[in-house]
């Protein structure tokens, strides 16, 4: 029989533990956002095809056919699609985890389990998401007689960094919110900006390689050049130190997220 | 002392409500505010920028294995906070708690049901939440539809549900959980009486017949008596009593005492005529002024008068209502309307100080709260003084009467009567 022990800062002990133990939640509380997301909708399933193809088209027309800007000899549509798959998935992941716990805050409030749960099944509603999206870019090759390079073999490590990205941002803004509601007014305008500061509808090559260091110091912009490189092919050259940086980035993101959650989380009750 | 499954030093846990805050941040504190506003109600007479409010203070107490456990306190003792530490939904601030075995709780009937969802697609959603695994709920699901009596409703989403469907599912899933120890807070208020014996029914085989540890919050004394086998009396967030489940409910009664059981006016405020006035008013359960009373001991009524004018002819009169409305009674030291005859209603008063009692036998109200109107009449046709809503009070169940039912009884009194069975023979 195990022993539990309840003392100010004792329920760190068993945490992990836990977290184990309820991993069904995880993907019953993903289910549950997902199957609830498109009821009552005339269109249903098909909205998670349409943001994207509708985002895709405008982004094209400004940076592409208006902005003229360099796609390295791949057909525009398929270069910002590449871009989007990626930046989409922070994106979502970004609003829907930072929204959760708040959304959630009568289980928070009823039921015990790690918190952690919360969030992280949000950034994997999220990923479906991210699935049904890549299945339509497959769709968009095909179409555009595209044949991705063997660099595709990589592609799971930038999915893997996307994930860490998204969940290390989610985890920051989710116990933020808790506390401090204003995030529900910052965070769409991350996501608004950060549509344009990062590379999503042109190359990152166009910065010049004096700021590019600097420049990727956005996590993302190190993730969306690994997709263009697996996916688009040995042109998109990876500029490494970047890279270095962006992963960098997403650890340190990654871990403070969830040094920071851990440390909030056992107020939430009382906070919420 | 091996067979001690919860043992709880020191508990104290304290809330902080409104910070200290300088003037230049203010849109930050609007948000912060609204969030805040549901714990400031709890100190809304002090009027501080920061204040701390003890929601427990000092508890200690153990639970054996197999034992019933009903925590019991007026709103605001602390018993939510106390449940909630121990399902480990929010820290202590001092204090330490040891637990042996798997809790699961049940604070709220239906956390984490989402109403689009169906019947179905809930029970697993919400065994998940309270801590069952899909093969667990799985194998109990037919149990589970059985007990809630929903079954042609399962795919229906729970948003159609009318509120007893809903309660009836979400108790079900709960009940179907396999803890060593189950906390279950003021879940048996909602239902209807026969849907609440069976969930008192379900409790009864959870502790008795397979040994587990069940920690049980609630109002209603008469579920308490039934099921718990000790009690926890807390009060203001301090434990007043911890003994047998009979000790602490009467401690819980008697906690009532002069809280709000009597109505005193001041001076210049008396209800009064140029003839007499009311001094006044209280209510009396085992010999002592409190605003509950156990149904199944006589309850007192005792009003002070003082007359004003030499020779008057009085009579004082009280009327019972139920708070939820309708009369239930009204009574008057009448001669012809009295036991025995009042002495001072056939004379008439000097001018001084009086006291009328008035004496309901035990067993005449159902359980529930009443409220009392008073009047002093000048002849058996004039009305002096009428006061109403003097004093509330609340009958409580001691479960005296429920050793078979223990549903609800129908109606405002609930006197014990006479009952005989004879057979006859066919004509």
């Amino acid at each position: 029989m195990s022993r539990l022990i309840i003392e100010q800062g004792q329920i760190e002990r068993q945490y992990w533990r836990d977290l184990w133990r309820y991993r069904e939640l995880f993907y019953l509380l993903a289910w549950r956002d997902l199957l609830v997301r498109y009821k009552q909708t005339v269109v249903g399933v098909a909205w998670s095809l349409i943001r994207p193809l509708l985002t895709m088209i405008i982004l094209t027309v400004v940076f592409g056919t208006l902005g003229k800007m360099p796609s390295a000899g791949v057909p525009y549509p398929l270069l910002v699609f590449c871009g989007m798959l990626p930046w989409q998935f922070f994106s979502n992941a970004l609003a829907e985890s930072g929204n959760s716990l708040v959304a959630n805050s009568g289980l928070i409030s009823k039921v015990y389990f790690p918190r952690m749960v919360v969030p992280a099944s949000s950034v994997i509603t999220s990923f479906v998401d991210f699935l049904i999206s890549a299945v339509f870019l497959v769709a968009l090759m095909i179409w555009f007689r595209f044949c991705p390079p063997a660099n595709i073999v990589f592609l799971p490590l930038f999915v893997l960094l996307a994930f860490a990205a998204s969940f290390g941002v989610g985890l920051w803004i989710a116990a933020l919110m808790v506390e401090y509601r204003d995030f529900r007014f910052i965070v769409p305008f991350i996501v608004q900006f950060g549509l344009y500061i990062s590379p999503v509808g042109f190359l990152s090559s166009v910065v010049s390689d004096k700021y590019r260091l600097l420049y990727s110091l956005n996590p993302i912009v190190g993730v969306i050049d690994g997709f263009r490189w697996c996916l688009m092919g040995g042109e998109h050259l990876i500029y490494w130190p970047g890279l270095a940086v962006s992963v960098v980035g997403v650890i340190i993101l990654l871990a403070t997220g969830i040094v920071y959650f851990r440390k909030t989380e056992r107020t939430f009750a009382d906070v919420i | 002392m091996s067979d001690t499954v919860i043992k709880v030093e020191n508990l104290s846990k304290r809330y902080v409500i409104g910070q200290q805050r300088s003037k230049d941040d203010g849109f930050r504190h609007i948000i912060e505010d609204a969030v805040r506003a549901p714990l400031k109600w709890l100190s809304s007479r002090k009027k501080q920028e920061r204040e701390e409010f003890w929601a427990l203070n000092d508890v200690s107490f153990e639970v054996k294995q197999g034992e019933v456990l009903g925590i019991i306190g007026r709103n605001g003792a602390g018993k939510s906070t106390l449940l909630k530490i121990l399902s480990r939904i929010t820290e202590p601030t001092s204090g330490r708690i040891e637990i042996d075995g798997r809790v699961a709780s049940l604070l709220e009937v239906g956390t984490g049901f989402h109403p689009e969802l169906t019947g179905r697609e809930n029970i697993f959603l919400n065994g998940a939440i309270l801590g069952m695994s899909r093969a667990e709920v799985k194998r109990k699901f037919d149990e589970i539809v059985a007990f809630s009596e929903v079954e042609k409703f399962l795919d229906t989403p729970v948003k159609r549900y009318s509120s007893g469907m809903y309660v009836r599912l979400a108790f079900s899933v709960a009940a179907h959980l396999e803890p060593e120890i189950l906390i279950v807070d003021e879940v048996l208020a909602v239902g209807d009486a026969q849907f609440q014996k069976k969930c008192i029914g379900k409790m009864n085989e959870i502790s008795k017949n397979e040994g587990r540890t069940v920690l049980f919050v609630s109002h209603n004394m008469g579920a308490i008596a039934n099921i718990c086998s000790s009690g926890l009396l807390l009060q203001h967030g301090k434990r007043i009593h911890n003994g047998s489940v009979g000790q602490t409910v009467d401690a819980y009664l008697s906690s009532g005492t002069a809280a709000s059981g009597e109505k005193r006016w001041r001076n210049e405020d008396c209800p009064a005529t140029s003839c007499v006035r009311i001094l006044s008013v209280r209510v009396i359960g085992d010999g002592e002024t409190r605003s509950i009373v156990s149904i199944d001991r006589p309850i007192h009524f005792e009003v002070d008068f003082e007359t004003l004018l030499e020779g008057l002819s009085l009579y004082v009169s009280i009327h019972i209502v139920h708070l939820s409305g309708g009369d239930v009674l009204s009574t008057a030291n009448f001669p012809s309307a009295s036991l025995e005859t009042d002495a001072w209603s056939t004379k008439s008063f000097p001018r001084g100080r009086f006291r009328s009692r008035c004496t309901l036998p035990a067993n005449l109200l159902n359980d529930g709260a009443f409220l009392i109107n008073v009047a002093i009449m000048r002849s058996t046709r004039e009305t002096e003084i009428f006061v109403r809503e003097v004093i509330q009070f609340t009958a409580q169940d001691t479960g005296g009467m429920r050793r078979e039912y223990t549903g609800h009884w129908i109606g405002v009194v609930r006197p014990r009567l006479g009952w005989k069975t004879e057979s006859f023979a066919a004509a």
